[in-house]
């Protein structure tokens, strides 16, 4: 269970930042703050500059895809107060085409995390001075942590005998690519008719044509 | 006269200085790794630095989100290849935190002891190679001999010197072998005796001191700006570390000092990290000596494996042993974000469960990140020589930075 220094600081925060701050939730227990783009510069000033929180180091910078929602990415603060000894989660959801603004005036070292947040989520960061990819290949295409990303991704390089110079050509896998589902080996086969088992029970919505070649 | 002194300005207009671009490494040795290092230079004086990093990119994080939280421990070992047991501490530990089990005292306590002495070796590797760098090359042959002892007991105790395998969530992989803590024991005694020795080589040297006094400088406002951790934060005057302000496993049972530099600048970092080891020793002394009896992990056979010999007699035992290698446990919704005191920083992982047998998201925050992101920061204004002090007081390794 969360602490309760913790916890009055959720409620102070809530209380101090009311129309900024959507939710606080205990994730085993962390706290996790729900905000917006439109409110994160003044979140983070206060969270920094404030007597009882003082959040001075910004940790960590990172997103999460959940392609399923409306609007697709979380981007997660994670902010540390070495005074109060703390952390705390602050989150805000964004699209494809969200712009949100770039903390670097408020922590110098979100320099390069946003800029690994923009490589891998193609986030975009308004107003930051030097938003280049950081970890991918000069002159690389997509962004490689979301999740509609194949694993194996789209090109792979080589370099060329005859050409004296690496080239760059489609991925061909010489297997398939598997991802074997541990999951879950016989649900698939619930509403499947059997051959051979025409007594079983029938499901309300109707058999379900059995599919063809296993793992997908 | 007269045409002497136009000459003069002549030359003085055509030679002026244009700021140079240097491009340093991804091959240098200075550069540890796989560091491409984009200089702009105002003759030897660096004006601009523009680290370029990702030439080691693997997509570790990607590879996790596809495999079981069992396969998925591999990996950590391939981040900083140089303590690869305190990364696995750090998932270990999240894994736990999700699935809400706890590691018997035991295994707790093997955990400690081994990463110890991770970060003995991940020290003696970054101060011998550091003074190489600059210019001393005994340091480093002297180190790897100290460091290969280490890598031994690596071996013996989960058969790999490297790529170790060894926490997993729930404990660890086996027990200590007899002889093992015995042999460490003596090991623990005799590695001060060489420590002493790195020190009258490399602390009062005059050729290392004027290589690293006063380069580098970073106060403890920026330090904490820069999002510093470990030795970097401890050497700008910060006493924080996050086995005493948030201690995990059982190291709030442990007796050690937290060395923290004054100066902030490269000399300070030696010097935290020099002291460090002394402390580890004495951790893992405390360790050894109060090693309590019993299971080194979890008897939850939902998520540890059986022992081996109950496997061969017990039909439920190799079910679970089946279950668990092939489908592996599945881990409830949720999230958490551990971090763990690396060698070099707070080695954070930030972990979203949906439920199933893989991580949703397995986020890897490496300490090295954010020091080599404030490499421009530090090594403005500095001589390019004295750059390549600022990235050995880094303590960067490309398997983490990159991921």
């Amino acid at each position: 269970m969360p602490g309760d220094a913790l916890k009055d600081l959720a409620d102070f925060i809530e209380e101090e930042l009311e129309d900024a701050v959507s939710k606080y939730v205990f994730e085993k227990d962390e706290l996790v703050v729900y905000t917006t783009a439109q409110n994160l510069d003044r979140v983070l000033h206060f969270l920094r500059d404030d007597k009882q929180t003082r959040f001075e180091v910004l940790v960590d910078i990172t997103a999460v895809d959940y392609p399923e929602r409306a609007e697709r990415f979380e981007v997660v603060y994670t902010l540390l107060s070495l005074k109060q000894n703390h952390r705390i989660r602050l989150k805000l959801n964004a699209a494809e085409d969200t712009l949100i603004p770039t903390v670097t005036s408020i922590y110098s070292s979100a320099g390069w995390f946003e800029r690994e947040v923009w490589d891998m989520y193609g986030i975009m960061f308004e107003g930051h001075p030097d938003l280049r990819r950081i970890l991918t290949d000069y002159g690389f295409e997509g962004h490689p942590q979301r999740k509609d990303f194949p694993l194996t991704g789209y090109v792979e390089l080589r370099y060329d005998e005859e050409l004296k110079r690496v080239v760059y050509e489609p991925v061909k896998l010489t297997q398939d690519f598997r991802n074997f589902d541990y999951l879950s080996p016989w649900e698939g086969m619930t509403d499947v008719q059997l051959p051979g088992d025409e007594k079983a029970t029938k499901p309300a919505h109707g058999w379900v044509p059995s599919k063809k070649g296993g793992h997908s | 006269m007269t045409q002497t002194e136009t000459l003069d300005v002549e030359i003085a207009e055509e030679t002026q200085i244009k700021p140079f671009t240097m491009n340093f490494g991804p091959q240098h040795p200075a550069a540890h790794g796989v560091l491409r290092l984009v200089l702009e230079m105002e003759g030897e004086v660096v004006e601009r630095a523009d680290p370029h990093i990702g030439l080691l990119h693997r997509g570790t994080e990607k590879l996790i989100e596809y495999k079981t939280y069992t396969q998925a421990v591999p990996y950590f070992d391939r981040l900083d290849y140089v303590a690869p047991m305190n990364q696995e501490h750090a998932f270990a530990l999240a894994t736990e935190k999700l699935l809400g089990i706890t590691v018997p005292k035991r295994g707790q306590y093997i955990r400690i002891l081994f990463a110890e002495l991770g970060r003995i070796l991940n020290h003696i590797l970054n101060v011998t190679t550091y003074a190489l760098d600059v210019g001393a090359i005994t340091p480093s042959l002297w180190g790897f001999e100290e460091r290969e002892k280490g890598m031994e007991f690596y071996e013996r105790v989960c058969g790999a010197r490297l790529h170790a395998n060894y926490f997993r969530p729930g404990g660890v992989a086996s027990d200590m072998p007899a002889g093992l803590a015995e042999d460490m024991m003596t090991w623990c005694e005799e590695l001060p005796k060489f420590l002493d020795d790195l020190h009258t080589l490399l602390t009062d040297n005059r050729i290392f001191k004027q290589r690293t006094v006063d380069i580098g400088i970073v106060s403890s406002h920026e330090a904490m700006d820069l999002g510093f951790s470990g030795p970097m934060l401890r050497g700008s005057g910060i006493a924080w570390d996050l086995r005493k302000s948030q201690p995990y496993d059982s190291y709030e049972e442990m007796d050690f000092d937290i060395p923290v530099g004054k100066t902030g600048d490269c000399y300070a970092r030696y010097l935290v990290r020099m002291e460090e080891m002394y402390q580890s020793i004495r951790i893992m002394k405390q360790c050894l000596q109060n090693m309590p009896k019993g299971d080194v992990k979890s008897n939850d056979y939902k998520v540890c494996p059986p022992p081996r010999a109950e496997m061969k007699a017990s039909m439920e035992a190799m079910i679970h042993h089946f279950k668990l290698f092939t489908e592996g446990y599945h881990v409830p919704a949720g999230e958490t974000y551990t971090a763990v005191e690396a060698p070099k920083g707070e080695f954070g992982v930030y972990l979203v469960s949906d439920g199933t047998n893989k991580p949703y998201r397995c986020r890897i925050r490496a300490p090295g990140f954010p020091h080599l992101a404030a490499f421009d920061f530090m090594s403005k204004g500095h001589q390019l020589a004295d750059a390549v002090s600022i990235i050995g007081s880094l303590d960067i390794v490309f398997g983490e930075i990159d991921r």
